[in-house]
């Protein structure tokens, strides 16, 4: 080909339905001089677009996932290529209909129409149903099949016709061109070279479905991602399905407890499973377009695996055994090690950008989300920070970690995941130099990522006894939950509590920059004097929020940034994408060089001031202060330091302490302690309990970018002089007053309609009207339960979440659905606390 | 009437086939196995005769174990027996092959207490295409055999086969016990069931250890032809190239 | 003196094609044996005589005319026990024919009556003193196997594969000395003698078309082929098809062309809507000259082809017809 371009713009690579997406939203942003390439064939490349099933669900239990659904549903049926053919998920066990019942919830949570059905109202709308196998079934009209590879070429002909987009199929990526970035530990995409020649790009994207990750690796980089096999098999011909004569004409079916479902194909039935055992390949054993029988992602059929789910269609449809399997495949689809998408720019390439793992149900919406994220700096239709491919630590890019994990989420593709589940395979990644001694205490560790964090210790059970605490009365609310953590957070406010905060990430900043640098980066003020710190949100450039973090002013050209392990690996790309390219600033990850350990309670002064001499009154040591101390352990001296600061709401410190000398600092806090009441405290209490009480947000929780700080309720009085992210935006916000409130909830009664106690699981839950009417704001945004957790020092239940600002009054009340039942609750606080609102506990 | 049908797993695949690095075979790593094409049809003939005329049909092949794939493929498509005679997965000649086989018929014979009114082979394998191994074992079982027949209707001591032939067909009366090498388009053969499927897992499979003295045909290596670089001239990309081919059709002489 | 033995084919006296191909082949392979290996050629049954002529004109020195009560129709059994017969008669090296369904069968009717071994299907041969080395096909032409064939003291026993070899004629003619052969053929090879035929297509075949017109999966419909047969029509062709094609029960097993249904050789063939699979290419790959119409751009077919369209085939196969109309005045 003569024409074959030598430079552009942006190069997609992929035309599956994520590439052929973005290139069509991205010239409804204006962009031009586009270059999308294909390995394969055009209009099916070979990718797994072209055997989709095709069919959407629009109720997930995440958020991300399920706006997005629905937003790529409606594309689809803007495009005329989607067809409403409903859907159903039936129940065969009490476990099912339990989680049918949350599955009710969340389509009211995200406005989904739907109805919990009878067997025999399932057997009316699929009259070939086996309704002696079920118990009932959750109908939702909106289900939708859909074209994918005519909507891709529809999006992708788009492009070509309004922005000049090239398109060149059959043309292979050989190599990524990488140029070295002036800021150490960055790259910059140069170009990628292909079989037909070489393009010079400022943008390339990699949308490449399972490949994505060899494509990535060429670019030394990493999108975590592995092919796994989706076994599905077509049967038929059927009379009943026949005479249809439609490709949908009865509504989807999931058998949801054998993990399988059941979607006409015209005349035939498709028959798809997430039952079988985890099959994974690696990209390069994905045979090409030439060697495949069928097309490289639709790989030989390995009936054995798939004889079990035969067995249970036919025991649901017995039409099924008779008809012929004329299409069996082991369909090759995209995991990742946290079942999320790889979207956003890879976080040590410039300008390279991951549009991965995303399927046919959410393309549109994703490819949106990623052209948006080009186009302004951030997306503006949803916070895609779950599906950030910055998320993802080192040790989350290894095969050996992708894989384990990607085999052990893919049978929960239809499963029942508690929102606390943790995961089961490659634990104890990253685990803090107290390990031995939280493994004395009886520390029951979650993950924050690859972080082990102790959630409660075994060890304090005797505390139940004297707090009158008790497990709770269903087994779900139970579920990753323990009263132990109740009984540390009484302890805690009652005397004093230590917790192990090794997961939090530390930045350094350093350099004769480094104090401007943060000043850009963060809403407040940060040039401030040494010893002083800051907390203060990120904002992305459109005022939303990016972080919620704390930075410590150590000396006149060192910042120490403090952030969650959940938003590390998020935080660092934001650095060093936004890092002065003129060596005035120095970053470095010190995570691993200092444990933090939290100290906190009426004793916590009482407590270290046994092992030091400093002046920790509120003068010596005032709040938000860092002071560098001395401690006397029985190692010796140990010199540490102390940030007054509290997520909790009691008085004490953030200590941070040399990585190895953190077992000296705990032992002998512990000793002196052992008078004052002191316990170990998990991160039950740290991230729930005692920030729930006092009203403090988090990061990925009540802390999203589609809200700002005034409506998180964290604005200043005033607003710094400096530039920063996001200025301009966030003086419209403060302009404009909120829309919405950051509001405590308390819930006034927790019985269901069976008499049981109930309490709310976080995980989006409603927040609706008495009349049990969903509540939006003017922008369209659903108040939904944020947060939710027992506040027992308050002594109520609490939940987080917004309110339109016109409903946001303490005293109002409201509901919030749980497993399908209203449960009444009162607004307890708005900006502020419910718990100790005048903060007497933290300056005291 | 009782049918043998022997059947070969052969690889299944698309446009290009690569050839492992030692030559000895093809790659097959990530294509999926299937029965040679002319033996699918040739059980698909067996199941349907056995179907309206009574009488057992049994498969057997001769490979790796993994041929076992094969065997249950035919029982969920109506075979009543299968019998593998296991290779050490190479690819064994015709002449080694043919004795194996036999000797695997016999033993079977021997076991049923009668011959096999009919003996089904595929004309040639999807793969090596030898075109001889049905012809070898006929011989040695002493029985006649006929190749390229595209229709079969059992008679009385006696089967009627259709070989083709350009333009028709040659019609052969056959006495029975007789062997047939069959090709595709005498049926299109079914798809399994999915009840076909799951019964196929509870069918026994019988194992008949074999061996045989290599023959004199060795296969030295594979490979692919040289690679045609691709000269074709593109005459357009919608229907006004129709004026350019009909230029052509009527240069080669084939407007008259 | 060694001879190499080329078994030829003909029906009831009217000449096979292949025999050409056969002597061509037969005079390259018994120049590279042997020094002074003679080129003996045998044609059985009725009619065989008249055709011996033919055989010498293509370089047989000898031509066995073999003859019997048995021989008057084709009878695999019959017909390899004659060959068997004169081979051993004559104390042949080697016996060739070549791959075409009867030339195949012959051979190996021939091996397992000998009990030695037979490699069919070659492109070339290296005969050798002892162990012969040839390159023959596998996958219908799609891999090339090199093997060598060892028979001991027997005979080698080949076929060049069907069109593997380019006739052409004999430099000069040979002797075509004529010698009667009478085996002697037990009763019971009777039982696979032809006893009837049913010749079902008049006019011209898909074999013999000298334009083929073929579609695959993409021409959409059983109905979609009305086009094809139109433009087939008017060009004196046959319409072919795909396996897919055969699969989906839209045209019959007898218009496949492929490895597992017809091999064609048309003067043009014009496929559309056919990626080119395996399996159908090595049915087409003998055509002369390939049209391709798909919209896949690198689909193998149009890889392969001399000319390719790159359009809809519902939009190019209809504007063909129609200009054949216009120029033809129709």
């Amino acid at each position: 080909m003569s024409d074959f371009p030598t430079s552009a713009k942006v190069v997609v690579i992929g035309a599956g339905i994520v590439g052929n997406c973005l290139v069509g939203h991205l010239a409804r942003l204006g962009w031009t001089d586009m270059v999308l390439i294909e390995k394969g064939p055009l209009p099916n490349p070979g990718g797994s677009t072209g055997h989709a099933s095709n069919f959407i669900f629009p109720v997930d239990h995440n958020k991300e996932m399920a706006l997005l659904g629905v937003q790529s549903a409606n594309q689809y049926r803007d495009m005329n290529l989607s067809v409403d053919s409903g859907g159903i998920e039936v129940a065969r066990t009490e476990e099912r209909m339990a989680e049918l019942n949350r599955r009710m919830t969340s389509a009211k949570a995200w406005g989904v129409e739907a109805e919990l059905l009878t067997p025999a109202q399932v057997k009316e709308l699929v009259p070939f149903i086996n309704d002696e196998v079920i118990l009932g079934g959750f109908h939702c009209p909106s289900v939708s099949v859909v074209d994918s590879l005519e909507t891709g070429t529809v999006m992708r002909k788009e492009a070509q016709e309004t922005a000049g987009l090239q398109v060149f199929a059959n043309t292979e990526v050989l190599e990524m061109l990488v140029d070295d970035d002036p800021v150490p530990g960055m790259r910059r995409i140069k170009g990628v070279v292909t079989d037909k020649g070489t393009i010079e790009a400022e943008y390339v994207v990699i949308a490449c479905g399972v490949w994505s990750n060899r494509i990535a690796n060429m670019a030394g980089t990493y999108i975590p991602l592995v092919p796994a096999v989706h076994q599905m098999a077509d049967v038929g011909p059927m009379d009943v399905l026949v005479e249809t004569n439609n490709e949908i004409g009865y509504p989807i079916v999931r058998d949801m407890d054998t993990f399988c479902y059941e979607r006409q194909s015209a005349g035939s039935m498709e028959v798809g499973s997430y039952a079988h055992r985890p099959i994974l390949h690696h990209p390069d054993e994905i045979p090409s377009n030439e060697e495949a029988a069928l097309s490289p992602t639709e790989m030989p059929f390995t009936p054995d695996d798939f004889d079990q789910q035969m067995e249970e269609a036919i025991e649901l449809m017995d039409m099924l055994g008779d008809a012929e399997i004329k299409y069996a495949i082991n369909g090759l689809l995209s995991l990742t090690p946290d079942a999320m998408p790889c979207l956003g720019e890879l976080p040590d390439v410039r300008n390279l950008w991951s549009a991965a793992a995303v399927w046919v149900k959410e393309g549109p919406g994703m490819a949106q989300v990623v052209a948006e994220w080009m186009t302004y700096g951030y997306p503006r239709v949803i916070d895609p920070h779950a599906s950030d491919i910055s998320r993802f630590y080192n040790d989350e890019k290894s095969d050996e970690h992708i894989w384990a994990r990607a085999e052990e989420h893919f049978n929960k593709t239809y499963g029942i995941v508690h929102p606390s589940e943790q995961w089961e395979t490659r634990r104890g990644l990253k685990e803090s130099s107290l390990k031995a001694i939280t493994d004395g205490l009886g520390a029951e560790y979650f993950t924050a990522r690859v972080w082990e964090r102790p959630h409660w210790y075994t060890s304090n059970a005797d505390l139940l006894e004297r707090y009158g605490l008790s497990e709770r009365e269903v087994e779900w609310d139970n579920r990753w939950w323990s009263p132990i953590i109740d009984a540390e957070h009484l302890n805690l406010r009652e005397n004093a509590g230590m917790v192990d905060l090794t997961a939090f990430q530390i930045f350094d900043l350093t350099g004769p920059g480094a104090v401007a640098f943060a000043e850009y980066l963060s809403v407040n003020k940060v040039d401030k004097p040494v010893g002083t710190s800051t907390y203060t949100p990120w904002l992305t450039p459109d005022g939303g929020f990016h972080s919620d973090l704390t930075m410590l002013r150590l000396a006149e050209d060192h910042i120490r940034i403090m952030t969650g392990a959940f938003d590390g690996g998020r935080d660092e790309a934001w650095i060093m994408k936004y890092m002065p390219t003129d060596g005035s600033v120095t970053f470095a990850n010190r995570t691993e060089d200092f444990v933090t350990i939290g100290l906190w309670g009426p004793n916590a002064p009482a407590i270290l001031g046994k092992l030091t001499e400093a002046d920790l009154s509120q003068t010596g040591s005032p709040y938000g202060s860092v002071r560098t101390v001395t401690l006397a352990t029985g190692d010796g001296d140990i010199e540490v330091d102390l940030f007054r600061i509290s997520y909790v709401g009691d008085t004490g410190w953030e200590i941070y302490v040399p990585w190895d000398q953190a077992p000296s600092v705990w032992t002998a806090l512990e000793a002196a302690g052992t008078d004052h009441g002191l316990r170990p405290c998990g991160a039950g209490v740290y991230a729930v309990g005692g920030r729930i009480e006092k009203g403090y947000r988090l990061m990925g929780a009540e802390l999203e970018s589609e809200y700002n700080p005034v409506e998180a309720g964290l604005a200043r009085p005033k607003v710094k002089a400096a530039e920063f992210i996001g200025r301009e935006a966030y003086l419209a916000a403060r302009e404009a007053g909120p829309d919405a409130v950051m509001c405590t909830f308390a819930v006034e009664d927790h019985t269901d309609s069976q008499g049981r106690q109930r309490f709310i699981q976080a995980g989006n839950a409603p927040i609706v009207t008495n009349e049990g009417e969903r509540i939006l704001d003017s922008h369209g945004r659903v108040s939904v339960v944020t947060t939710a957790g027992n506040a027992p020092s308050y002594g109520k239940y609490l939940c987080l979440g917004y309110l339109p600002v016109d409903m946001a009054e303490i005293g109002n009340t409201f509901k919030v659905m749980y497993m399908n039942e209203l449960f009444p609750v009162t607004v307890v606080a708005t900006t502020g606390s419910a718990f100790d609102p005048e903060d007497t506990r933290l300056k005291s | 009437m009782n049918i043998l049908v022997c059947v070969k797993r052969v690889p299944a695949p698309g446009a290009k086939i690569n050839v492992t690095d030692d030559g000895q075979s093809v790659d097959a790593a990530h294509l999926g196995f299937t029965t040679s094409p002319h033996e699918e049809c040739a059980l698909e003939e067996a199941v349907q005769i056995a179907e309206r005329d009574g009488g057992e049909v049994t498969v057997l092949t001769l490979g790796p174990v993994e041929a076992e794939e094969q065997l249950r493929y035919a029982a969920s498509v109506g075979a009543h027996k299968i019998i593998l005679v296991p290779t050490d997965g190479s690819a064994w000649d015709p002449q080694r092959t043919a004795v194996a086989l036999t000797q695997a018929i016999e033993t079977a014979e021997a076991a049923n207490g009668s011959a096999f009114e009919l003996i089904l082979f595929g004309n040639e394998s999807a793969d090596s295409g030898g075109f001889q191994v049905g012809v070898r074992v006929a011989h040695k079982l002493g029985r006649p055999i006929v190749n390229a027949i595209k229709g079969i209707v059992p008679g009385d001591g006696s089967v009627t086969a259709n070989r083709e032939i350009d333009g028709g067909f040659e019609v052969y009366e056959v006495p029975t016990p007789a062997v047939l090498g069959v090709k595709e388009g005498i049926n299109l053969p079914r798809y399994p069931t999915m009840k076909g499927r799951l019964a196929s897992k509870k069918a026994v499979l019988e194992t008949a250890e074999i061996d045989a003295a290599a023959g004199g045909q060795t296969l030295v290596k594979l490979h692919r032809p040289p690679e045609q670089a691709s000269n074709t001239e593109i005459l357009g990309t919608d229907e006004s190239a129709a004026s350019a081919i009909v230029d052509i059709l009527e240069e080669i002489g084939v407007l008259a | 003196m060694s001879a190499l033995l080329v078994v030829l084919e003909h029906d009831r006296g009217k000449w096979s094609e292949a025999n050409d191909e056969a002597l061509t082949a037969a005079r390259q392979l018994v120049a590279d044996m042997a020094d002074g290996a003679e080129l003996h050629a045998v044609l059985i049954g009725d009619g065989a005589l008249d055709l011996a002529g033919q055989a010498g004109a293509g370089g047989a020195a000898v031509v066995h005319v073999a003859n019997d009560a048995m021989l008057t129709d084709f009878g695999p059994e019959a017909c390899g026990e004659t060959v068997v017969q004169l081979a051993v008669a004559e104390s042949v090296a080697a016996v060739m024919a070549v791959g075409t369904s009867r030339g195949n069968e012959v051979l190996a009717q021939v091996a397992a009556r000998m009990d030695l071994p037979f490699v069919a299907n070659c492109m070339t041969i290296a005969p050798g003193a002892g162990s012969w080395s040839m390159t023959r096909v596998q996958w219908g032409g799609s891999l090339l196997e090199d093997a060598t064939l060892d028979s001991g003291d027997g005979p080698k026993l080949v076929t060049y594969g069907h069109h593997a070899v380019v006739a052409a004629p004999a430099a000069a003619p040979g002797a075509g000395e004529v010698r009667e052969f009478a085996p002697t053929l037990d009763a019971s090879l009777a039982r696979t003698i032809v006893k009837d035929r049913d010749v079902q297509t008049a006019g011209v075949t898909l074999s013999t078309a000298p334009v083929v017109v073929s579609g695959g999966r993409g021409v959409g419909s059983a109905e979609g082929f009305a086009q094809l047969e139109e433009l087939a029509s008017l060009l004196g062709g046959r319409v072919g098809c795909s396996r897919a094609v055969t699969n989906l029960g839209w045209r019959n097993h007898t218009d496949q062309v492929g490895q597992t249904g017809t091999r064609i050789a048309p003067e043009i063939y014009i496929a559309t809507g056919i990626s080119g699979a395996i399996q159908h290419w090595v049915g087409a790959m003998a055509s002369k000259r390939i049209l391709a119409i798909n919209t896949d751009a690198e689909a193998n077919m149009v890889a392969k082809a001399d000319y390719a369209v790159i359009a809809d085939l519902h939009k190019v196969v209809p504007a063909i017809t129609a200009e054949i109309k216009r120029r033809k005045g129709l």
